[in-house]
């Protein structure tokens, strides 16, 4: 099945800074991963997760995905990390070094049991890996497969580049195979695929080529540091006039094709059929976000009812 | 006492003077001629120039319990206060009253002549220590408070008598002709000395750089200046900005920016002949970017820009996105550089600015305009002269004429600064009345006053986060707790001038 969660955007707030814990409320981003690992130093790691738990169990009416970036399953920190912020649900956790598909079973397992004690569903929480080293590049599409809970791949390009001893450009040739490594994983696996943050907050210009770069690669989001990156990624993400007005004729034929009683159509000498019907849903998806149509897709609309 | 119409308990005089309680910002009328000095008539080749200061004030006959002015262009960077007050010290004279357009952090130099009665009474606002400890009962000084508007209607109407202003002349003739714009001391626009030019009992001209007849182009002219006084500098012109001259980088800030402009590109205003003002600091300035981009991408051509003018203003006229720029004072080195050159850029004075009595003041003809807060309150009553402590800390500057003015005036304000909520059920001091205030803009969302209701509504069909205030309220205190309010003495140490001259809220003095 498809998932149409909106992923455009993903921002990093750290876990120990109560002044900007305090706005995430506030911006428009689709998801937060609320930092305990490199964001936090060594001194604080236990404070951190205190102040992420309280400010979770205060967070009460929720306008975004809330994902928890906890320390890296090696550390002694992570099952501290999930025993204290998990109670205060948040909808996933954004896993660190997930180098193998073992590492990401490893955390599927400690969620179940997680979700048992809590009394939720299993399959609750979420995972967004992070594929950040050679090595998880290299496994990234068995990652990919490694558990339901996963929504996407998230491609970590400045621990990439430090693992590969070369230096990350604003152009990005460098991360060329390893993104398109993860954008095979996540595909082939129906997964999302979210891109690394661009580390410049100062230079929107060449945020906006990356963001169009990566669009154009295939991901569905990308990650940032920064919530003034938020616009222009949202900019980048938002569909053309025409993407819409074609997407929102294709829901109309197949409505028709349906009532028909056919799968298939054409539309202006071009054949409708599943493929560009869930392509045209997710442009009308992503146009919602953008207020540019006022529809609601559902699974019904994609699949036709049985 | 008696209760005025936004609930302040107001004494029936203070400091000897009968006062007016506020009801509303519309319907006190004025019942008197424009206020009148002596006509003179200079020796025939008579000079003007009298040496330094202090033979200035000698020749100007300033005694026992007169009041002077000086204009505050250069603001914190004004070194002719402190000489003046240092001199007129040395002379031996006392009870002295100051009615300038400002008094800056920079004349807290001027605390020593308080405690020892030279000065004993500020017929004007001020900025930082002295307000300060005024408020704590430190110092024994009744403080006035007035917009710039309300600072010159009192001039005007003569409410205030100016015994004699000592103006900063940047670019000055003998014969007392000056402007602004050029000279080491340079600061632009004399928006406010124009007014004391006009209505001083006497003039005296300070100048730092003397320049052969005639100094052209007059700002203030020869036949309303009395003495011309030379004096070795009159200040920092590096020191006129007073705070930041760069767009905020500030997540918060820039939330709050979007969400203003959202607000104007709402308002039905911008559109051609669009008028527009907007502060220094770096929430204005970022708000004044996207009235440059929705400008350009409409191909919209303003009418004028207004107020304290910034480079920011000086690039957007240059860019033909404004007819002119109407400048009552230089905020910036650029906007100084600009008026002397740029016709479109014009020396607008305060009373023209925003007098309320008068046959229509420039302010009346902004569409929208940007203001800060200390504090705002449910009623959308704001504050901008007290502090989270009690203490007087800041001057009325435009504020409240501008709220009235503009058909839609937008407070910006962080929901919280430190731990403070910063919208709340009361404020401590009312400065601008809430029916003034089209809208308040946090970064928690939009609240707009029940008289503007169609804005509201395009606001909502654009999908822009307005709130009810109360629930905006209750949103920042959940956040932030209920504070203490802080406890006053019952005795009141300064008075909150509507522009008007009615009185709208009064500072007490604050509990050790």
């Amino acid at each position: 099945m498809a998932d149409f969660k909106l992923r455009r955007s993903l921002l990093y707030v750290p876990g120990n800074m109560p002044s900007m814990l305090q706005n995430i409320p506030l911006f428009q981003c689709d998801a937060v991963q609320i930092d305990l690992e490199d964001a936090v130093p060594l001194s604080e790691k236990d404070a951190a997760r205190i102040l992420v738990r309280r400010f979770l169990d205060n967070y009460k009416v929720r306008n975004k995905e809330i994902l928890v970036r906890i320390n890296g399953l090696d550390t002694k920190w992570a099952l501290d990390d999930l025993k204290t912020v998990l109670p205060a649900k948040p909808d996933g956790i954004r896993l660190p070094k997930a180098d193998t598909p073992e590492v990401v079973e490893h955390l599927d397992t400690l969620l179940t049991e997680y979700e048992e004690e809590l009394g939720l569903r299993v399959g609750h929480f979420k995972i967004l890996p992070s594929i950040e080293t050679a090595e998880g590049v290299l496994n990234a599409p068995k990652t990919a497969r490694a558990s339901d809970r996963l929504i996407g791949l998230a491609f970590g390009a400045e621990d990439y580049t430090a693992t590969m001893e070369i230096n990350r450009t604003k152009t990005g040739e460098e991360l060329f195979n390893a993104r398109m490594n993860v954008l095979w994983g996540a595909k082939a696996a129906g997964i999302q695929a979210i891109d690394s943050i661009f580390a410049d907050v100062n230079d929107m210009e060449a945020l906006r080529k990356e963001t169009e770069l990566i669009k154009k690669l295939g991901f569905t989001g990308k990650c940032m540091i920064n919530p003034r990156q938020i616009d222009i990624i949202h900019e980048v993400f938002a569909p053309k006039q025409e993407e819409v007005d074609y997407a929102l004729e294709v829901m109309d034929a197949i409505k028709r094709a349906r009532e028909m009683g056919t799968g298939v159509i054409s539309l202006k000498g071009k054949m409708i059929d599943r493929p560009v019907v869930v392509r045209a849903a997710r442009v009308l998806n992503t146009a919602r976000a953008h207020g540019m149509v006022d529809i609601v897709i559902n699974e019904e609309d994609i699949n036709g009812t049985e | 006492m008696a209760r005025n119409s936004v609930g302040r308990e107001i004494p029936e005089t203070f400091a000897g003077k009968k006062l007016i309680p506020y009801s509303d910002p519309w319907s006190l009328q004025p019942h008197a001629e424009r206020s009148t000095r002596a006509i003179r008539r200079l020796t025939h080749n008579g000079s003007k120039l009298v040496g330094g200061l202090r033979d200035a004030i000698i020749a100007s006959g300033l005694k026992d319990g007169m009041t002077i002015s000086t204009h505050h262009s250069l603001r914190n960077g004004d070194y002719l206060l402190n000489e003046l007050v240092k001199e007129i010290d040395a002379l031996g004279i006392r009870d002295i009253k100051i009615a300038s357009s400002s008094v800056h952090i920079v004349h807290a130099e001027l605390i020593p002549y308080i405690r020892k009665g030279v000065i004993t009474a500020f017929e004007c606002g001020v900025n930082g220590p002295i307000g300060e400890l005024v408020s704590k009962g430190e110092l024994d000084c009744p403080i006035i408070v007035r917009s710039h508007g309300g600072r010159a209607r009192s001039l005007i109407t003569g409410e205030v008598p100016v015994d004699v202003a000592f103006l900063a002349a940047p670019y000055c003739d003998e014969y007392g002709n000056f402007n602004g714009f050029y000279g080491p001391s340079a600061c632009g626009s004399l928006g406010y000395a124009l007014v004391d030019a006009q209505h001083a009992h006497k003039v005296v001209a300070v100048t730092d750089n003397l320049v052969p007849f005639p100094a052209v182009p007059v700002g203030i002219p020869q036949t309303v200046v009395d003495f011309v006084c030379q004096v070795p500098r009159l200040g920092d012109p590096k020191k006129i900005v007073s705070s930041t001259t760069k767009v905020t980088t500030d997540p918060i800030g820039l939330q709050i920016a979007k969400y203003a402009a959202m607000v104007i590109e709402s308002s039905g205003y911008m559109k051609t002949g669009f008028s527009f003002q907007t502060g220094t600091g770096g929430i204005s300035l970022a708000v004044a970017e996207h009235v440059r981009n929705m400008m350009r991408k409409g191909n919209i051509k303003g009418s004028f820009g207004c107020g304290g003018i910034t480079g920011y203003f000086v690039d957007m006229l240059e860019e033909g996105l404004f007819e002119a720029l109407f400048d009552v004072q230089c905020f910036d080195l650029k906007a100084v550089e600009s008026i002397g050159r740029n016709q479109k850029h014009v020396e607008m004075t305060a009373g023209t600015y925003a007098n309320p009595f008068n046959c229509g003041s420039v302010v009346d003809r902004l569409d929208c305009a940007i203001l800060s807060a200390t504090e705002i309150d449910v009623n959308f009553n704001v504050n901008v002269n007290t502090e989270s402590m009690g203490y007087l800390l800041h001057n009325t500057g435009g504020h409240c004429d501008v709220a009235a003015g503009a058909k839609v005036s937008i407070v910006v304000a962080p929901s919280i600064r430190g731990r403070l909520p910063i919208v709340r059920d009361e404020v401590t001091t009312i400065t601008t009345p809430g029916e003034t205030v089209g809208v308040i803009v946090t970064e928690r969302g939009i609240a707009v006053n029940d008289n503007l209701p169609d804005l509201k509504a395009e606001l909502i069909k654009r999908g822009a986060p307005v709130k009810d205030i109360r629930q905006l309220r209750d949103e920042i205190y959940s956040v932030t707790g209920i504070p203490k309010p802080v406890e006053f003495e019952d005795k009141i140490v300064a008075l909150i001038e509507y522009r008007d001259g009615s009185i709208i809220d009064v500072v007490r003095q604050v509990k050790p």
